[in-house]
């Protein structure tokens, strides 16, 4: 009798202490758009997570480190099959990679059913800032309003009344507008395009017409390049100052519109010229590695993994015992390449905004020069309505 | 206004001019060997890219333009010798299928040598900034366009209506087995037609890229409305693809321009600003479900 309550006794507890086991290596997703018009964005956060990788000597947590790659194409069906095969069959430890948002909230669910933890190096939806967050989601760069949040509250500060605003008619857009707006309080024209506008003559005539002091533009991608060469070749630089959320004003966009970019303000969390030995290693050999200078996105991807790093260190290798891991993620201890944050309660980050300006840097090069501060600690609009579980 | 509206329709012109450059070449192909060449977008993005090249490399632009029709017209033509002539006798959803497989194949040739990310081409230094005329600045490089534009519609309007090729073209489009029947060397001809849309292609995207970004998957944004506007001019028909080009560039410039002003005298002005560009971006595509409706085979057939 008392043996079989010993028995009983052993077997359950064998039951319940099966997260007593070191993982012997780290299995990363990476599922990321590196094919057609979006890849750009893509490349780059791999290539910083690959760097960050290689930085840790081949080793997250202290455990051999393998990153499978995926191209989701910038479909959400494929995004979502890749995904699928990399939770069910490979048994992914850590997911990341995705670039934009709607492919972001079409695979959320299926990750966060697995019970894996995502680490989003970019795109930061609002639902999983507010009453959709999920203790499986972090997002290491930002929510998507901060940065258009930034562009207002410095374009109010600088007194500009009258602005104009042109993004593309789809929800992106409208929440750019929308993020711009919380901070800025003055007249605004909003001027709406077509998503993936070739030729902006029509719009531009009619803002050479409203004589705006400023324009705020939010042109994901290709769109932001004609933008601002049909801007420039305009003559409206002269008049109208333009401003502009980072990501339509990174090294990617720079490299392809050059100097009619010069004088162009934007804002940003981290910038390639940030003073701390972090990122100036992350730069220097970024250049050395790939032969061009990081964008905002790479130095995301960078933080990504070394995000994943320091938790699995902190858990000491305990992959299983997810509510240890989720509090490890929360904790950060890792030095990022923007300087200090930390998370909020809803897993994004509360962390400082920038000013930047492209102008020429010694060497002659177009690039971003940090000009100061916008916000400090800023955190998002939604975390009061995260009830996080 | 009316200034407003001269310099729309100015920018209408020239719109319209850059899309005929892209449709003349499709047109012709699609209407004289009945062929469905989806990566027709693919040469203006070839072209385009080594326009930026070229420039690049050799610091001027005008060297990079030229240099971006030959290679492409020398592209074109391995591509029609090597692959395209197989597909003539085949149906359109094979023809369909290949050419989309080639789209596929010069994306990502293209990325292979020139990267992931866009690629910088800008107008020279002297045509970067506006002029004034009649009382208005407009931008210089969008003059240069529509120069550039009339030049090669009133080539082509020579070439195809007044030279023996032409007259060569011209029956080829209205009736291929009667024209091989009279001693033309069709196989021939084909190849030069398709070398010289490549060539046209080239010019559109080497003069668009001042304007527009330059990257991977350029080519199909732009095919969409090519192919529009070649539905709209008859399919086979230079002159066609001309007047359907302006008609398309005016109207979606103007309507950009105006709907937006149009409805906000009348409606509240959030629903106008959202209202007008969705109305605007559907306009075109209303124009091609009218003209179709009236003249199915388009404004000028060329069969017939």
């Amino acid at each position: 009798m008392r043996l079989t309550a010993l028995a009983q006794a052993l077997a359950a507890s064998l039951l319940f202490a099966s997260p007593a086991f070191a993982a012997d290596k780290v299995k990363v997703g990476f599922v990321s758009t590196l094919s057609g018009p979006g890849a750009g964005l893509g490349v780059d956060i791999r290539d910083g997570f690959n760097l960050a990788v290689k930085h840790l000597n081949g080793k997250i947590g202290n455990l051999p480190a393998e990153v499978i790659i995926a191209d989701d194409q910038q479909k959400p069906d494929v995004a979502k099959a890749e995904t699928e095969k990399f939770l069910k069959k490979e048994k992914v430890d850590f997911m990341t990679g995705i670039v934009f948002s709607n492919i972001m909230l079409a695979v959320g669910p299926q990750v966060f059913d697995n019970k894996t933890f995502y680490i989003s190096a970019n795109a930061g939806p609002s639902q999983y800032a507010g009453e959709q967050c999920n203790p499986f989601f972090f997002n290491v760069a930002w929510q998507n309003d901060n940065l258009h949040e930034a562009m207002g509250k410095y374009v109010q500060d600088k007194g500009f009344r009258n602005v104009a605003i042109v993004t593309p008619n789809y929800p992106g857009g409208k929440d750019a507008v929308a993020g711009f707006k919380r901070f800025y309080k003055g007249k605004a024209e909003e001027v709406y395009t077509k998503l993936g506008q070739l030729d902006y003559a029509a719009e531009l005539a009619q803002i050479r017409a409203s004589k705006p002091d400023a324009l705020f533009f939010f042109l994901p991608g290709g769109m932001g390049i004609n933008f601002v060469k049909q801007f420039v070749a305009a003559g409206l630089s002269k008049d109208i100052q333009l401003f502009a959320p980072g990501f339509s004003a990174d090294e990617d966009v720079i490299k392809a519109v050059g100097a009619p970019m010069l004088g162009m303000f934007n804002s940003s969390h981290w910038a390639h010229d940030f003073d701390n030995p972090e990122n100036k290693r992350f730069v220097a050999d970024f250049e050395k590695e790939y032969g061009r200078l990081p964008s905002l996105y790479a130095s995301q991807g960078y933080d990504a993994a070394l995000l994943m790093d320091a938790a699995v260190r902190d858990v000491k290798g305990k992959l299983d015992d997810k509510a240890a891991l989720q509090k490890a993620l929360q904790a950060k201890r890792f030095k990022s390449v923007r300087g200090d944050f930390k998370f909020n309660s809803n897993h994004y980050p509360v962390q400082n905004y920038v000013l930047r300006v492209i102008g020429k840097d010694v060497q002659g090069r177009v690039t971003n020069k940090t000009m100061g501060t916008i916000f400090s600690n800023h955190a998002d609009a939604y975390a009061a309505s995260c009830k996080m579980k | 206004m009316t200034q407003l509206i001269l310099e729309q329709a100015l920018n209408g012109l020239q719109f319209g001019l850059m899309l005929f450059l892209l449709a003349a070449g499709l047109t012709l192909v699609f209407g004289i060997m009945d062929m469905i060449n989806l990566a027709h977008g693919s040469l203006y993005m070839v072209g385009a890219y080594l326009a930026a090249a070229v420039a690049a490399a050799s610091g001027s632009f005008v060297i990079g333009v030229l240099a971006a029709v030959a290679g492409t017209m020398a592209v074109g033509a391995l591509l029609e010798l090597a692959v395209l002539r197989r597909l003539y006798t085949r149906d359109h959803l094979s023809q369909v299928l290949a050419t989309f497989a080639l789209i596929l194949i010069a994306n990502e040739a293209v990325r292979a040598i020139w990267g992931d990310q866009p690629v910088m081409l800008n107008a020279p230094e002297a045509l970067s900034g506006p002029v004034e005329i009649a009382g208005f600045s407009y931008p210089a490089f969008r003059l240069l366009i529509i120069a550039v534009g009339v030049l090669v519609a009133l080539a082509l309007y020579i070439a195809v209506a007044k030279t023996r090729v032409g007259m060569w073209v011209r029956a080829g489009a209205s009736n291929r087995e009667m024209t091989e029947a009279l001693g033309i060397n069709v196989k021939r001809l084909f190849t030069l037609v398709f070398a010289v849309g490549a060539g046209l292609c080239a010019l559109a995207g080497a003069m668009l890229g001042p304007l527009l970004a330059v990257q991977v998957g350029m080519g199909e944004s732009i095919l969409i409305l090519a192919f529009v506007v070649i539905v709209i001019g008859g399919i086979g028909s230079i002159r066609g693809a001309l007047v359907g080009s302006l008609l398309v560039g005016v109207v979606d410039t103007l309507g950009r321009a105006l709907l937006p002003w149009l409805l906000r005298s009348f409606l509240p002005g959030e629903v106008a600003a959202h209202l007008g560009p969705a109305l605007a971006a559907i306009l075109i595509y209303v124009l091609m479900a009218a003209i179709l409706f009236w003249k199915p085979a388009g404004l000028f057939p060329a069969r017939g």
